[in-house]
């Protein structure tokens, strides 16, 4: 497996980047300000709003680089992408599965199971944990429930049933998010999903991580050579990385609502690290945005054991673990998506 | 057989790496993956000099030329030879701008030592080929130059030989017009395999995505 490197976030909304000899210069009102060398960068995330230089752009394109342009509120703004992910089969292979409903939703079902399976085992792992402190039956239930949507999901060949069990299942396991915060109660609940914008803090925080995570499964679809916007449960919608969400719904809740979780259940985040704006609308002040994704990093650094290929490896090549088998699938090396299991 | 049309060659070079694994020639020229390594890289830097198609020095009676493209319509390959040398001799054919008759040796510059496979003697006799369809006379030897032990080898040209190339460019185009990149046999030569992050030849001896997704689901 290769090795994970480091993704360079840039959240100074003034900052240009620009390419000085093998590093990335980082220059605020025409002084540069710091430099970081490419080659141990696996890709740039810029919250900016002066972008890169072409210069900068081509050094990462030969190098694998992804560089990605978020909004100051970390909308994706864009990606910038190199020809060298050239393997037209395989993208031909995606388009036509993605274009027949009944092929699709074999993939899709296995994404789902997946989510499914990971949003079990973050309820599970909730009543080890915290036994004492939450409604350990009424987490059983949900547990079961999940079991038994698991299960059904396998005999599905449609996608809009399988969407139904889905959406079934995903509202009944986070209905008990706010349960499973554990802390900072009067300033971190959770009510429902809202977003663009997020109303309330924590929904502000999963849509950040959310954006991180879909950010570094397009980055590693891409660099298999698939097409990230080509989706298989998630159909075709201009500028929609489809085939990211898709893949994302596995790790949502182990990777990101988790993560979200243990930020507020550890403290690490504060009601002062949020402003609430007139419309409603929630923002997260530059220092927490720093904050947020130095903890990210170091979650990326942790190790798991990948289920299928038995091997070592870091939490922040997981996706790109998934993109590969995925495109092993449809080369036809394997004989079906193995979803990323997680306990 | 009609000849393949130019815009169907494969790369002479291929053969190399469709004898050291079908699968991995099948992913670089197929799937167009590519990872360099330090084998990759130090190659691509013996090479430099070698190529320099701009060099062309006469010595005595041997002509030496530099980055040769070369191609061969009846097999479907296309290349460069690293130095052909052509010596003045009575058998030969007369060539542009010389006097006299020569016949062409194809020499082949490769890192390291002479291998056990023969793979490098494969490329060769496929440069061979190339020139001999092309210059329409025989090319009965050639030579490999390793630059471990900094010694030339020479090889025979045989009739043999020569089959066993047409037979795998025969091969080649075969799974190049149905896209196939086979499942082969993992083994020890997996370990110095520059694809090896992307071909994940374990992968190949796994248990059944059903079997795992239906084992996993029971726990």
């Amino acid at each position: 497996m290769k090795k994970l490197l480091t993704t360079l976030y840039i959240t100074m909304p003034d900052a240009y980047l620009a390419l000085k000899g093998e590093n990335v210069s980082i220059i605020k009102d025409d002084e540069s300000i710091g430099r970081v060398p490419l080659h141990n960068l696996e890709g740039i995330c810029t919250f900016g709003r002066q972008g890169a230089s072409p210069a900068l752009m081509a050094a990462c394109i030969e190098r694998d680089i992804a560089i990605t342009f978020l909004t100051t509120n970390g909308r994706l703004r864009g990606r910038v992408i190199g020809p060298s992910n050239g393997n037209v089969v395989l993208r031909k292979t995606q388009y036509r599965i993605s274009d027949d409903e009944k092929k699709s939703a074999e993939i899709a079902r296995h994404f789902l199971v997946g989510k499914l399976y990971n949003s079990k085992w973050t309820l599970e792992r909730m009543t080890r944990d915290h036994g004492l402190r939450i409604d350990v039956e009424k987490f059983k239930k949900t547990s079961t429930y999940l079991t038994e949507s698991m299960n059904q999901l396998m005999s599905i060949d449609d996608l809009e049933i399988l969407r139904g069990v889905e959406g079934n299942a995903a509202s009944a396991y986070f209905s008990l998010m706010d349960d499973m915060i554990l802390q900072q109660k009067e300033d971190f609940f959770f009510k429902g999903r809202n977003r663009r914008p997020p109303l309330d803090n924590v929904n502000a925080l999963l849509s950040l991580i959310y954006t991180l995570l879909a950010t570094d499964v397009g980055a590693a679809l891409e660099a298999v050579g698939l097409d990230a916007y080509v989706g298989f449960l998630h159909r075709d919608r201009p500028g929609r990385m489809s085939l990211a969400l898709d893949m994302m719904e596995e790790l949502r809740s182990v990777c990101a609502d988790r993560f979200v979780l243990s930020l507020i259940n550890k403290k690490q985040v504060q009601a002062s690290d949020f402003v609430k704006k007139e419309s409603g609308a929630v923002l997260m002040t530059d220092e927490a945005r720093k904050k947020i994704f130095e903890l990210w990093h170091n979650k990326k650094d942790e190790k798991i054991t990948h289920p299928f290929l038995k091997e070592k490896i870091s939490w922040g090549l997981v996706p790109h673990a998934q993109a590969m088998l995925l495109a092993r699938f449809l080369r036809g090396d394997l004989d079906a998506y193995p979803a990323f299991f997680w306990k | 057989m009609t000849d393949y049309d130019a815009s169907e060659f494969l790369l002479l070079s291929g053969i190399q790496h469709f004898q050291f694994c079908e699968r991995q020639w099948a992913l670089i020229h197929i799937e167009q993956e590519w990872e360099e390594n330090v084998l990759t890289i130090e190659g691509s830097h013996l090479h430099e000099k070698a190529d320099d198609p701009f060099i062309r020095e006469k010595r005595k009676d041997v002509l030496y030329v530099r980055g040769l493209p070369i191609h061969s319509s009846k097999m479907g390959l296309t290349g460069i030879c690293d130095v052909v040398e052509f010596h003045q001799d009575e058998n030969g054919v007369p060539l542009q701008g010389e006097k006299g008759r020569y016949l062409p040796i194809p020499v082949e510059y490769k890192r390291g030592k002479p291998k056990k496979d023969q793979s490098d003697i494969l490329q060769l006799v496929a440069q061979a080929i190339c020139l001999e369809d092309m210059l329409y006379c025989p090319v009965p030897s050639g030579a490999l130059y390793y630059h471990e032990i900094r010694r030339r080898v020479e090889i025979e040209i045989t009739e043999e030989l020569k089959a066993q190339v047409r037979e795998t460019a025969k091969r080649m185009h075969d799974y190049y017009r149905r896209r196939h990149t086979p499942r082969v046999k993992t083994g020890k030569h997996c370990k110095s395999c520059s694809l090896r992050h992307i071909c994940l030849p374990e992968l190949l001896t796994k248990e059944s995505v059903a079997s795992y997704m239906k084992r996993m689901m029971a726990e």
